[in-house]
């Protein structure tokens, strides 16, 4: 069960990076809209109803790549516009990947005070 | 005329004889990093559930929380770049790609000061990230709204 | 008036500069290359010691001068002009390295060029009887490079394999009107080397848009500047020794024997590149070395002494620029680039 489990964690994880090295290789985009658009086809196909099954499949296999950023943002909205209408659709998104987005602003600062750049070799 | 029909044929020759990279090289190891991450994302997730017994909405966004960590540590560390340099997309596409994203940029600044070196450029590659993300997840939820 | 332009766009100076000497430093990823035991000074910290990469560089740049100074035996006070520029914005390492040595100055921007560009005006003044000596100066740091044209160092990106590497690196060549032993200075350095010609660039741009392959976007600019000295001098390939450009890189440098061949021009055998020439392949730095630093520590530190040496006696010196932004590239901009070039002679 656990090895199967993380199997598909593997498996789906790794088939969502290799649909990522596909558009850098083949189209030449930089890595900043790779993320662009990861996140915003994760947003679209929980928007779809596609993604939620995926999750449930593969757990971290979805979640980890930036598609799951996209899906927690959707269905935080989706949640959001049920509970409290339209400004919940504006609210919803935002409050689900809080914790994300606040740790990356808080360790952001953190590492880059800490730590000095280095050049590479 | 002519001259716009040489730069064509240039660029043509250029397109074929520039050498290529290796995707079927890069294909396979984006996708061996990027599975052992998204692995190690389970694995916090099972260490939440399991040990941690957080409530089960928590378990992603401590996920979430952590990996952005690791991410944000390894970037500090100077050891983000060459996993990127052997993984391509693998070390791209998971959130720690996204950690690394932020952390990079910073850390970069420094040198122009806190305010305007590094808080100024913690968002300048992941803002559009954001921007995009949110602005599409208030458009799913609207339409949520309007068409049920 | 002594007639001193050839043809379309080449000068042919009637007081031929000598060659006093050269001064360059490297960082250590170019000291592990073909060429590290020539130069003069090897940064093992390619911070220099500085809170930044910006000051190391400008650092790196001052000293690249004084190093050239004191070996032709000349001070700081007496040096007339100094000429030369960098890749950063508004060429801060230029400025602030003329800051620190409180020289004249005449800062310059060819991007990648900038070496020959310093050259040739050197020697134009010098042959005017407007200066009596001239220091041509150009660097560039990986680091600092990085940061304003690419993405943070820390960032986790595979560059591809038509890029190449900002060289860090800065050289500095000396010229003056005399031969060099003129004066009483005992140190000497070079023997009869002279700057005899100089053909200006044009800007070329055959539309290349992509900035991870430069060197294929610069070689239309050296092959229109090499075909121009050709025919302005009435010269073949065969009558010089080498053809030496800045920083194409391998497939830039592909591109620009295929672009003189539809010429009916044969550069094989004759063609070398700083950017080849100054890292080995087993450093896997995809095609090559680049930046205004590549030119000018291989022209510093490996051409002039071999000119000296008398193993070439006549090299045509280019060097090549990419004069696009990141501004120009996100506007869709495609890449423009320059060549110009300066016909180096050992007197027999």
């Amino acid at each position: 069960m656990g090895f199967t489990k993380y199997l598909i964690v593997f498996v789906v994880g790794g088939l969502l990076c290799v649909i990522g090295q596909l558009l850098i290789s083949l189209t030449r985009l930089t890595s900043a809209r790779i993320l662009v658009v990861f996140v915003t086809a994760g947003v679209v196909l929980t928007g779809l109803g596609l993604y939620e099954p995926l999750v449930e499949f593969a757990n971290a296999g979805a979640t980890v790549p930036l598609t799951g950023f996209g899906y927690t943002l959707a269905k935080g909205a989706i949640e959001g516009a049920k509970q409290s209408g339209v400004v919940g659709a504006f609210t919803g998104g935002l409050s689900a990947a809080s914790g994300g987005i606040s740790a990356a602003m808080i360790f952001g600062y953190i590492f880059a005070v800490l730590f000095r750049p280095k050049t590479k070799k | 005329m002519e001259k716009n029909k040489k730069a064509a044929q240039y660029q043509q020759r250029v397109k074929e004889l520039a050498p290529k990279s290796k995707t079927a090289q890069m294909l396979i190891k984006a996708f061996l990093v990027g599975g052992l991450i998204c692995c190690i994302g389970q694995a916090i997730r099972d260490f939440a559930q399991f040990t941690l017994k957080l409530p089960e909405k928590d378990v992603g966004t401590f996920t979430s929380i952590f990996l952005v960590f690791l991410g944000g540590l390894l970037t500090g560390l100077g050891v983000y770049d060459k996993i990127g340099k052997f993984a391509g997309a693998g070390s791209v596409v998971p959130i720690t790609g996204f950690a690394n994203s932020v952390v990079a940029p910073a850390m970069e600044h420094r040198s122009e000061g806190l305010v305007l070196g590094v808080c100024a450029n913690l968002f300048k590659l992941a803002g559009p990230v954001l921007v995009y993300g949110v602005g599409s997840s208030i458009i799913v939820g609207l339409l949520y709204l309007w068409l049920g | 008036m002594p007639r001193k332009r050839m043809g379309e766009r080449t000068f042919a100076f009637k007081r031929p500069p000598y060659v006093w000497s050269s001064g360059s430093i490297v960082g250590d990823v170019e000291a592990a290359g073909p060429l590290g035991e020539k130069f003069d000074l090897v940064l093992e910290d390619d911070t220099w010691g500085e809170g930044s990469w910006e000051k190391a560089e400008c650092k790196m740049f001052e000293h690249a001068v004084r190093i050239a100074l004191e070996k032709c035996g000349l001070e700081t006070e007496q040096l007339q002009c100094m000429l030369g520029g960098d890749l950063l914005n508004q060429i801060v390492t230029a400025n602030y390295a003329a800051r620190q040595l409180d020289v004249p100055f005449l800062g310059l921007y060819g991007a990648c060029s900038t070496m020959a560009q310093a050259l040739l005006l050197g020697s134009v003044l010098i042959d005017g009887g407007f200066l009596g000596n001239a220091a041509c100066v150009s660097s560039s740091h990986f680091s600092t490079a990085e940061r304003q044209y690419r993405f943070p160092l820390e960032m986790g990106t595979v560059s591809p394999p038509t890029a190449q590497r900002t060289v860090t690196g800065a050289g500095c060549t000396v010229l003056g009107a005399q031969p060099p032993e003129s004066g009483g200075r005992n140190i000497t350095t070079y023997n009869g080397v002279r700057v005899k010609e100089a053909t200006l660039g044009k800007v070329v741009d055959m539309g290349i848009l992509d900035a991870a392959n430069m060197g294929a976007a610069m070689a239309p600019a050296a092959a229109s500047t090499i075909m121009a000295f050709l025919r302005d001098t009435n010269r073949t390939p065969d009558m010089l020794d080498a053809i030496i450009t800045g920083d194409l890189g391998v497939f830039g440098s592909e591109m620009l024997l295929e672009l003189c061949d539809d010429e009916g021009i044969k550069l094989a055998g004759k063609h070398h590149d700083c950017g080849v020439m100054v890292f080995s392949p087993d450093q896997k730095l995809n095609c090559g070395g680049s930046g205004c630093g590549c030119p000018a520590v291989v022209l510093n530190a490996h051409i002039l002494p071999r000119i000296s040496a008398g193993e070439w006696r006549q090299v045509l010196f280019l060097a090549t620029g990419a004069l696009m932004s990141p501004t120009t590239s996100l506007q869709g901009e495609s890449i423009p680039g320059i060549a110009h070039a300066v016909l180096i002679e050992k007197e027999s």
